[in-house]
């Protein structure tokens, strides 16, 4: 009985899906998009990623063949967009796992809507975040050195002490088990497309994709099982990725990257870009895709709540880090955060700016339910958010790199080259060829785990004028009730 | 070929077929396996399943990760080529964090879902028995097996009573693809059709 208020859902809490369903229905629903032929707008989408990710190909293949030299870095600024991009990209490949994740222990019942479109999103996110260190490393083809394993060549072991190798484990773990936690919630749709299928291939790809998912009780408590359990393990390695990607800068002597604030800091600013990714997806997704009814306004108003949460942890952060370059009385850092950043006439003082418009002051529109209830105004705010955290990347980076300790180089103003655009513009070819394929080929909402939660939260079987007992209850009876074990 | 005998129920509510598993439990039955569409909590007790090891398999895995990480990184670094980095200490174990907790994280998903799929007998080109396709989309499929003890007729009947909307029989070679949790070494025989 001690378990059972976890389990109550209130009758006056919003249903999670509306419009009058059952469990065919739902099916219906979500897989139509799958069987239907993809429509004139999804052709268009899919091209222009097309030409993007070919485009991208062509930059890399350019630096590839003609060296870093075609990057506009230089021997002060030697992390310029490529990391820049790198940070922001996995910075919103953290919004899948804890959607999935941490939600899940939580047991927040609206995370169901959005978290399958929400982890293929971390994927893709991801892929194209390893791009950049990949990439940056010049002789790509020897970046299997950066691997521990027996060598000839001494052997010569990757340095474990690093921040940069500490990285190479943690994206890939992370890319790893996002995977999986995916791919496993993925099974048992790939079966119900497979078992309703008439085309032949689709038989075929399905029934290759489901693994034979039967849905037998001892395979589902297994499954549980696993979702379970992965989700206590990619709980604290949502925390750790983002952390570890500030190692390479905090544990560094670079004034403005030496801060022991980091790991929150962009932990916090991680979760702040990918709601805001997940924002800019969805509200176009539910719309296309036809599936206002599971992914609601609820939905939509929940997730500006955690951007203006998060965003004001950001802007906590960067006020803090102002406080304390002050506070060290630190004449180097004093210079990195109140000359480099805050002041606006300082060279890219119009980038620290920027970022703190998007990333501070414009989420705090979203106090206003009207606003977070709003589509026009979710879609414009989840892009400028993501601009924002771009300039939070760019501002760390280059911003403290870009005069350091010997006034002779600073001279040489930091401008990208048409190539290390292209290969930012690459990235988003390669996420959103992606993303359009997922949508085309497998359910964008987790089927099961809406049907788990139909009886509980759908519209039709919630009796919303009706007050439980345990509602009417004073809160000291509430306690006597709930909170002992009898 | 040794092929086996079942009783299909469908059912189309959850409400309804929990308390018709305890019936067909408390009958004797022999409850094959139930389908459902998604996870339903408490099925697996109803069922009389025992509560999955996965979790042991995971924690097990994480061990291994952890003991990796720890092993490999201290043998290399003080043992098969102690590199002088800034004159720090060989034996680092606060710098070890990362790396170590990564391994385990790895280990452990990715052994859990292996794990998982090797138990569930899943796999790409796998093909299994399917009793009813519908029991991925809105049907809850209960199947059970004839027995020599058991007749035909009268789990029908039962099912019916039961509440089940649809019933059929069907026949299936044993074997791993009906499902692997069925230690039955006596097989239904399709010559002898003489269940009592």
């Amino acid at each position: 009985m001690a378990s059972a208020p976890l389990q109550y859902e209130s009758h006056t809490r919003a249903p999670l899906v509306e419009g009058p369903k059952n469990y065919h229905q739902v099916t219906e629903d979500i897989v139509r998009p799958i069987e239907a032929a993809p429509s004139r707008l999804w052709w268009t989408g899919f091209l222009i990623s097309v030409a993007c990710l070919l485009f991208g190909i062509w930059s890399v293949a350019e630096q590839v063949i003609y060296g870093v030299g075609q990057w506009n870095l230089h021997r002060t600024v030697g992390w310029g967009w490529d990391i820049t991009n790198f940070v922001w990209w996995v910075g919103i490949g953290h919004a899948g796992t804890l959607i999935s994740a941490i939600l899940l222990l939580f047991r927040q019942g609206w995370r169901t809507g959005v978290n399958r479109a929400a982890e293929a999103m971390t994927i893709f996110a991801v892929m194209c975040a390893g791009q950049f260190p990949i990439w940056h490393m010049g002789r790509v083809w020897l970046c299997f050195f950066i691997m521990p394993y027996p060598n000839t060549r001494g052997p010569v072991w990757p340095n474990f002490n690093s921040p940069l190798l500490w990285d190479v484990f943690a994206i890939s773990t992370y890319f790893t088990v996002s995977v999986l936690f995916w791919y496993s919630g993925l099974i048992p749709d790939m079966a119900t497309i497979r078992d309703r299928a008439k085309l032949k291939w689709r038989k075929f790809f399905y029934g290759v994709t489901a693994f034979g998912w039967t849905g037998s009780t001892k395979h589902w408590q297994r499954h549980e099982a696993l979702s379970l359990v992965l989700a206590g393990l990619s709980t604290p390695l949502v925390l750790s990725v983002h952390t570890i990607v500030s190692f390479d800068f905090a544990t560094s002597v670079i004034p403005g990257w030496h801060t022991t604030i980091f790991p929150p800091y962009f932990v916090a600013g991680a979760v702040f870009s990918g709601f805001a990714m997940v924002n800019t997806l969805l509200v176009v997704s539910r719309k296309v895709l036809g599936l206002q009814e599971y992914i609601t306004i609820e939905h939509i108003e929940v997730m500006n709540k955690v951007i203006v949460l998060t965003g004001s942890i950001v802007g906590i952060a960067y006020l803090s880090e102002l406080f304390v370059s002050w506070y060290s009385q630190n004449k180097f850092e004093n210079w990195a955060f109140a000359q480099s950043r805050a002041n606006i006439f300082s060279p890219y003082g119009w980038a620290y700016y920027i970022m703190m418009g998007c990333n501070v002051l414009s989420p705090q529109i979203f106090w206003f339910r009207k606003m977070r209830r709003n589509l026009t105004v979710t879609f414009f705010m989840s892009i400028l958010v993501n601009v924002g955290m771009w300039f939070e990347r760019f501002v760390i980076i280059v911003l403290s790199i870009y005069r350091d300790y010997l006034p002779s180089s600073w001279a040489t103003y930091y401008a990208p080259s048409i190539w290390e655009v292209g290969f930012y513009v690459g990235t988003f070819g390669l996420f959103f060829t992606c993303y359009f394929l997922f949508s085309k080929f497998a359910p964008v909402i987790a089927i099961a785990e809406i049907k788990h939660i139909l009886k509980k939260s759908g519209d039709v079987y919630k009796e919303t004028d009706k007050v439980d007992h345990i509602e009417k209850e004073s809160i000291e009876e509430f306690a006597h009730e709930y909170a002992h074990a009898h | 070929m040794a092929v086996k005998k079942f009783v299909v129920g469908i059912f189309t509510d959850e409400e309804v077929l929990f308390p018709a598993i305890k019936k067909v439990r408390s009958a004797g039955y022999k409850i094959h396996d139930v389908y459902t569409p998604m996870p339903i909590h408490g099925m697996d007790k109803a069922l009389g399943l025992r509560d999955t090891s996965l979790h042991t398999a995971g924690f097990i895995y994480g061990i291994t990760g952890t003991t990796t990480a720890l092993t490999g990184i201290g043998w290399i670094f003080n043992s098969d080529w102690p590199i002088n980095i800034g004159g720090k200490s060989h034996f680092d174990l606060p710098a070890w964090i990362p790396i170590t907790f990564e391994l385990t994280v790895l280990f452990s998903a990715v052994g859990m879902f292996l794990t998982f799929c090797y138990l569930c007998n899943l796999a790409p080109f796998i093909r299994k028995h399917h009793f009813n396709l519908r029991s991925t989309d809105d049907q809850f499929t209960m199947v059970i097996e004839c027995t020599e003890k058991s007749n035909e007729q009268e789990i029908i009947a039962f099912l019916n009573s039961v509440g089940a909307t649809g019933i059929n029989t069907q026949v299936a070679e044993a074997g791993w693809w009906i499902g692997r949790y069925d230690n039955d070494k006596t097989p239904f025989q399709q010559k002898g059709t003489a269940l009592a």
